[in-house]
């Protein structure tokens, strides 16, 4: 029983490549982001391959990671911002698993981050790549639902639609209504979405050091932001664009410069506000900043705590 | 060939059911499944039957599950048959789903919520490797999880309703009378429908159709953009008032798995912006089912809330109409039916039209 045993563990470790994806896979991802890289802001059509995540779940994102990751890169994955977010921790251990790299949640140690929904507050810097994982790529879709037409719209830079849906907005709510996925022109050609960050992250995407690249695996489509691109947001001259504010601090570190997350703390209601990226608010906690709240966060479980586990999950 | 004629039609399906049994049963060889294994092991599976068989009886639809050798809509087909037969006792009171022992809640709209995110048992953080271990069909290893120190909260509050109290959710619309609730199983479709009737409709719909549905509409064809209010999976008491006592009694406990969806509505000139609902439940574990089902509620909505009905997913009527699957694949596979008759009329009937075609092309060649 236990030779069976062995037999079937040692048949399921070979039976998948470094990285998971096989080689040829792995070529087509990888010429589809030179493609990408090239061309920013273009959606690059590929051939998305079936994942051991659900769709829209990452999917894109971990086949651009699994093609572009190599055996001495150091992983990062953030979910919301957060290393510890239960679908962060899944991707991160799944690579641990099918490629046996170094992991941190540390953003400077990272050569490679995985993130769905934000960006780091710690500034990126040459020689990392971040990778988005995106869920509806195309910026038109809510205006238009057929590929058919909006590739079009594309290929003629036809985006007046865009623009009249942000002027509508203007004329029913006196501002334009959208909080995250804000668009953006990149390199002054193509439409893009950010991806469904906050738009409060848009002003990081523009002319950052670092590789931004972008994959929605159940959509099938790859697009890049090299280094040092110009992106634009949308906006109007006298609507000019704004990113949110908050009247809080982060209750645990004090930060006035981070997104924030609203948390519930009790049946009546009651809120605080907490960073939600876990990695800055913990090298913050541990510089010695302190909130209002700051020793309140053992009751619960989801808040970062401020010793971050490195990499410590079992393989 | 003769499958019309009388005696060899007969012989024929005598065969036919020979093949079946046959097919079911499989290589002698490999020992037959019994009816709690599938229940027990094939847990999802006897789940969906009861959903859409309507039947909360797990040994049940692991019999029709057997029977039909795991093809769901064949299985769902055996039970609501059966369904059929069973007289109407009386009606339950409505469950109460805020009195649930919860094995797995989650919000998606705040990162804490009073009583937690319980993650339960789910194949989403699973990595969908293929584990070789199953195959050896070796000795069951230790599987039990760890159990927490102290147990949930009996009355776990709603994640959301916190913002619920500032007005940013629109209210729970109040549970109808008993006696007023539309019984699809009983009434024809009426249109347009409550919502009663068309969270039946949707409950018992098919999750593959309901699923693609929601699927269309947060794709784009359709106004959805939702965040999972709350899903939870759990088991609530089934309670009815014996008329000669007069107070609710317990009559035994299912598992269901509920799903509030919220939607963002911008208002309008009467109603200020604010999250909508959508709802859905299902019978066992089916929370994909649920999800589908609350995102196609909300999408159905739409008239209520003024916006376009534009797309199929907002279309009561296209809906509801297609939502049934013993509906829709009796109607596709009665196309294997002999249809000589209707052929021959057809065929006729295209004979005809091209003599004419070819009449009249000939005619204008003269003419010019």
């Amino acid at each position: 029983m236990i030779d069976a045993h062995e037999n079937a563990a040692k048949r399921g470790r070979q039976a998948y490549n470094f990285a998971y994806l096989d080689e040829q896979s792995k070529r087509m991802i990888r010429r589809c982001i030179l493609k990408a890289m090239a061309v920013p802001g273009l959606q690059v059509p590929f051939g998305s391959r079936e994942m051991p995540l659900a769709y829209g779940w990452g999917t894109g994102g971990i086949q651009v990671t699994a093609s572009v990751i190599g055996p001495n890169d150091t992983l990062k994955v953030i979910d919301q911002g957060a290393d510890d977010a239960t679908n962060a921790v899944s991707i991160r251990r799944f690579f641990k698993r099918v490629a046996g790299i170094e992991t941190t949640e540390k953003t400077g140690a990272a050569t490679i981050i995985q993130t769905r929904h934000r960006l780091p507050e710690t500034p990126l810097r040459e020689g990392q790549v971040i990778v988005y994982q995106v869920p509806s790529p195309e910026p038109l879709r809510s205006l238009e639902p057929r590929e058919s037409e909006t590739r079009k719209m594309h290929a003629y830079a036809e985006y007046g639609l865009m623009s009249v849906q942000l002027y509508e907005d203007i004329a029913r709510f006196g501002h334009i209504a959208t909080a995250h996925s804000y668009p953006v022109m990149t390199n002054g050609r193509y439409l893009m979405s950010p991806s469904p960050i906050p738009k409060f992250d848009n002003p990081k995407v523009g002319d950052s050091p670092a590789i931004q690249l972008y994959g929605a695996g159940r959509e099938k489509r790859i697009y890049a932001v090299p280094p040092y691109t110009r992106v634009q947001n949308l906006d109007f001259e006298d609507h000019p664009f704004r990113v949110q504010k908050w009247r809080q601090c982060c209750s645990l570190c004090g930060a006035s410069d981070s997104y924030l997350d609203e948390i519930v703390v009790n049946d009546s209601g009651s809120r605080m506000f907490v960073c939600s990226d876990t990695d800055y608010c913990a090298t913050r906690r541990d510089q010695g900043h302190v909130g209002p709240e700051g020793d309140s966060q053992a009751a619960f479980g989801s808040l970062p705590s401020s010793k971050p586990e490195k990499g410590s999950e079992p393989r | 060939m003769a499958y019309v004629a009388v005696k060899g039609g007969e012989q024929a399906i005598l065969n036919s059911h020979r093949l079946v049994a046959e097919d079911r049963r499989g290589d002698p060889e490999v020992p037959a499944l019994n009816v709690s294994q599938i229940a027990e092991q094939l847990g999802l599976a006897v789940d969906r039957v009861m959903c859409e068989g309507s039947v909360y009886d797990r040994e049940l639809a692991a019999l029709a599950l057997k029977q039909a050798q795991g093809d769901a809509v064949e299985a769902i087909f055996l039970l609501r048959a059966f369904r059929t037969t069973l007289p109407r006792v009386g009606v339950s009171k409505p469950i109460d789903t805020d009195r649930m022992a919860i094995q797995r809640r989650i919000s998606a709209t705040f990162k804490d919520v009073p009583g937690g995110q319980v993650l339960g048992s789910t194949y989403e953080y699973t990595h969908r490797l293929l584990d070789f271990d199953l195959l050896d069909n070796a000795e069951a290893e230790v599987t039990r999880a760890e159990l927490a120190a102290t147990p949930l909260d009996a009355n776990c509050p709603r994640a959301f309703d916190s913002i619920s109290d500032e007005g940013l959710i629109e209210a729970e619309a109040p549970a109808p009378e008993e006696a007023s609730v539309f019984d699809l199983t009983r009434e024809p479709m009426a249109l347009p429908a409550g919502r009663d009737q068309r969270l039946q409709n949707l409950a018992r719909g098919d999750e593959g159709f309901v699923v693609g549905l929601a699927y269309s509409a947060l794709r784009g064809y359709g106004a959805a953009h939702p965040y999972v209010g709350e899903t939870r999976v759990g088991d609530v008491a089934i309670e009815v008032v014996p008329e000669e006592l007069g107070f609710p009694v317990s009559i035994g406990d299912i598992t269901v798995t509920e799903c509030q969806m919220l939607d963002l509505f911008a208002g309008s000139d009467d109603e200020p912006a604010r999250f909508t609902r959508g709802y859905g439940l299902s019978f066992g574990k089916s929370e994909r089912k649920a999800m589908g089902m609350a995102i196609v509620d909300r999408s159905l909505r739409s008239r209520e809330y003024g916006e376009d009905v534009k797309y199929p997913a907002q279309d009561e009527e296209f809906v509801l109409s297609h939502t049934d699957n013993l509906e829709a694949a009796g109607f596709v596979s009665h196309l294997t039916l002999p249809h000589y008759v209707d052929f021959q009329g057809d065929l006729q009937f295209i004979r005809q039209l091209r003599e004419e075609q070819a009449g009249s092309r000939s005619t204008k060649e003269a003419a010019e």
